[in-house]
């Protein structure tokens, strides 16, 4: 019998503890499978971030280390620096790299550090519970803006690719989301050109993944998916936001 | 080849013992009074092929550490109090991970910003675990500059040996003198650690983690680490004594201050007060059992220390009340002898110990 | 020169504007006297009492291990300008020695309980082609007067911690060394100015 569907090497067997409808579970296996495809499973270490994602060191059947709130890309740059032959990247939301951590994110990224951060934005603080993301839509309710979000009080939301895209040692940096299958292949592409960008040793490599979190944002999984085509999508461009040229020839 | 001693500035020869300790990496961001320690690192790391970085701040310094110490290399950052306390986060994530790491606090004046002059404000904060939870790590405190180095080179031992960050606590005036150093040449033996985030070759993947979400989790984890603060309590303490054999008042000093304090205790010798020294290393853990066995011959402690009084604490737990125990401060200046000389005549008077004062008449006159 | 003097000389204070040299001084006699394998510390100006434009060291040499690295009352001041003078005259110890850089400094020693020299360093560097040195000339006094350290072994520190593409600057400070020493000698006998 022909196996057409198997767990990649690169997951664990442990029950994914994610709400249904989360697409961090799609994230999750999506990374794992580009770590398959590439063969570097063996000699990749990855960081969890302080989030719904805190304990990928479960799920991740690669070495992993738990980082402090935001500090991720830091960690990565410890690891990276002293064990240069190995494949290092970030997994973190939106909370922990563009409110908390994006010192760090900013600093890895400038000084073109050979990591890779899987940036997964659902605008919203899942795992405590639905509070502001800096990447919260205006308009939008969470538990700490129980009156939407307003320009006037919190800001605009922030477009961390765009941002981060001004830096020169980042040399590759994408937005992609997951709210469907079509999306999801395109979301598989960019990590894979991300990790090599890492393997070429081109710089610094980044993909923001726009996901749902139907639990906070108080929608089914099916009206989530909608809610964040007619919503995030048009204040959060997907596609390639970057590509240097010494990233070009990849893929 | 012969071993000769080298005159060097405290700061630069953390770094040469570091070096020759195998200190694979250094994580560090600039602050007065300690900055000539990543200076002197950001030009020889290079020279011997290992890893110097200039951090974006000391929270992503400390991370780094965290990261370079999970992955299994030996790893050190330093700073000085107002960046200590932004390290905090970090150390008390390297503990809760048990992981390996050399920081070295050169202290200065707070609190705030307070200023760049030499201090020993920040012990409470280095023996209590200065971060959130509980947690311990070793604390020693250097009164030389060949102190300095010694230790440094010791520090990433007991690091490896314990799976644990230690501290190395000195002040702004030992980063900043000169004295010879005889520098150490072999560093310690490699230690094996197959928990390190390597790459999951031929084995089950490694996880270093913080986070116990279970109650009894936490519980047992908290419980095992204390099993091993407990065994580096009973291994590590560290003092030295000087003209203790006799002595009716004994001084507790460290670091800088305990230098100031000998010169004190000589010259009450001379007029007649025997007085004596006990230095504590190790700060954490303090060496309670030798304080209370001294206590019982001494009829008074003066415990000398650039704060407002915090050592003292820890001196008065060890007394057990059984003598008087009073403090000589000064927070951001290192003492002079003259000074202490007077609080040791002072309370010799006060306590009925013997003091020749016609000795102090003749020195005055 | 008074043997009993050389026994008691252990601290000393240099101090001066910044620029003047006077850590490389404090450095010279410090690594100099571990080369004659003594007990040396050297401190930097370091507090902010001593910060604004000045340089101060403190330097210990000791035959036996050294307990404090500061003290209040030195056995040798050395000034170098003014200011130094007007601050540093008054904490030398009783019967200590002052060394007075008076081609910056035209006020008159007051102090009757110690032992003063005004030595014009900065005209006797200048007559070696090289102001520069003028500290170097203070060191070649203040060794001529308390033989501290023997001049050889400053030379040898200046040899040790010198570029390779300042070695050729040893033979001026051996030369500044030795017009220092060569000035005290002639003042000792001609015109002291307090003891």
């Amino acid at each position: 019998m022909k196996t057409v569907f198997s767990r990649p090497q690169a997951l664990t067997n442990k029950p994914l503890h994610y709400c249904p409808g989360c697409g961090h579970g799609i994230i999750h296996r999506l990374v794992a499978e580009v770590i398959d495809e590439l063969g570097i499973r063996e000699k990749t270490i990855g960081t969890c971030p302080v989030g719904c994602a805190v304990v990928a060191n479960e799920y991740f059947n690669v070495d992993m280390q738990q980082a402090a709130h935001g500090r991720s890309p830091a960690v990565a740059t410890g690891i990276k620096r002293v064990l240069p032959d190995r494949v290092v990247f970030t997994y973190q939301g939106d909370g922990d790299l563009a409110s908390i951590g994006m010192t760090e994110v900013v600093h890895a990224a400038a000084r073109g550090e050979l990591i890779t951060t899987i940036f997964v934005n659902n605008a919203i603080y899942g795992m405590t519970g639905g509070q502001m993301a800096p990447t919260s839509l205006l308009g939008q309710f969470t538990t700490t803006t129980p009156y939407g979000r307003k320009k006037e009080l919190q800001g605009s939301p922030i477009r961390v690719a765009e941002m981060l895209a001004t830096l020169e040692g980042a040399v590759y940096i994408a937005r992609m989301s997951v709210h469907n299958a079509t999306h999801v292949m395109r979301t598989k592409r960019a990590i894979k050109r991300a990790f090599e960008t890492q393997l070429e040793g081109k710089g610094y490599s980044l993909v923001e993944i726009l996901s749902t979190c139907p639990t906070n944002w108080g929608l089914s999984p099916v009206e989530a998916t909608k809610w964040l085509a007619d919503n995030m999508i048009p204040y959060y461009p997907l596609g390639e936001i970057k590509v240097a040229a010494a990233v070009e020839g990849i893929n | 080849m012969v071993r000769k001693k080298v005159l060097m500035k405290g700061n630069e020869a953390i770094g040469e013992a570091a070096i020759r300790a195998g200190c694979q990496a250094f994580f560090g961001y600039p602050i007065t009074p300690q900055s000539e320690l990543p200076e002197y690192l950001a030009r020889r790391m290079p020279e011997v092929d290992m890893i110097f970085l200039q951090a974006e701040s000391e929270l992503a310094a400390i991370s780094m550490v965290y990261g370079a110490a999970g992955a299994g290399a030996r790893v050190m950052t330093s700073s000085s109090s107002p960046g200590i306390s932004l390290k905090q986060e970090g150390i008390s994530m390297l503990a809760g991970a048990d992981l390996p790491a050399v920081i070295v606090n050169i202290m200065r004046g707070g609190p705030g910003i307070g200023g760049i002059q030499p201090s020993q404000a920040d012990y409470f904060q280095a023996t209590r675990g200065g971060g959130h939870g509980d947690y311990r790590h070793l604390v020693l405190a250097p009164a030389s500059i060949q102190e300095l180095a010694d230790l440094t080179w010791e520090a990433f031992a007991l690091a490896d040996q314990y799976r644990n960050p230690v501290l190395i606590l000195g002040d702004g005036m030992l980063g900043q003198m000169m004295e010879p150093v005889l520098l150490p040449e072999e560093p310690p033996p490699l230690v094996d650690k197959p928990w390190a985030t390597t790459g999951a070759k031929d084995r089950e993947h490694n996880e270093i983690y913080t986070l116990h979400m279970g109650m009894e989790d936490l519980e047992k984890h908290n419980q095992r680490l204390a099993k091993k603060w407990e065994q580096i309590a009973r291994e590590q303490v560290r003092y030295d004594k000087f003209m203790l054999d006799d002595a009716e008042i004994v001084i507790v000093a460290f670091g800088i201050a305990s230098r100031v304090a000998r010169r004190a205790i000589r010259m009450a010798r001379e007029v007649g007060i025997k007085a004596g020294l006990l230095r504590p290393i190790s700060l954490w853990p303090f060496p309670t059992a030798a304080i209370a066995e001294v206590a019982k011959q001494a009829r008074a402690f003066l415990v000398v220390e650039m704060n407002l009084g915090q050592m003292i604490e820890d001196v008065r737990l060890a007394t057990g009340g059984l003598v008087p125990v009073e403090l000589f401060s000064k927070i951001t200046i290192v003492p002079n002898p003259k000074e202490i000389l007077q609080s040791l005549c002072s309370l010799a008077r006060r306590t009925g110990c013997k003091i020749d004062e016609a000795a102090i008449k003749e020195e005055s006159a | 020169m008074d043997k009993k003097r050389e026994r008691e000389i252990r601290t000393l204070l240099l101090a001066g504007f910044g620029g003047q040299g006077i850590i490389s001084m404090g450095q010279f006699l410090a690594y100099a006297g571990m080369l004659e394998e003594r007990e040396v510390c050297f401190v930097p100006a370091y507090g902010p009492e001593m910060r604004g434009g000045t340089a101060n060291c403190l330097i210990t040499i000791d035959e036996q291990q050294i307990d404090s690295p500061i003290f209040e009352q030195p056995d040798v001041a050395v000034v170098m300008n003014l200011p130094s003078f007007n601050r540093f005259e008054y904490q030398v110890r009783s019967k200590g020695l002052l060394l007075v850089n008076s081609s910056l400094v035209n006020q008159p020693v007051q102090r009757q309980d110690i032992e003063a020299y005004s030595i014009p360093v900065n005209e006797l560097a200048s007559s070696l082609g090289n102001i520069k040195v003028a500290n170097v000339v203070m060191i070649g006094a203040l060794l001529e007067l308390t033989g501290i350290i023997q001049a050889e072994s400053i030379i040898d520190s200046m040899r040790s911690t010198f570029s390779d593409s300042k070695h050729n600057l040893l033979a001026l400070n051996r030369k500044a060394l030795e017009k220092g020493a060569e000035y005290v000698r002639y003042l000792s006998s001609k015109q002291r100015l307090a003891v």
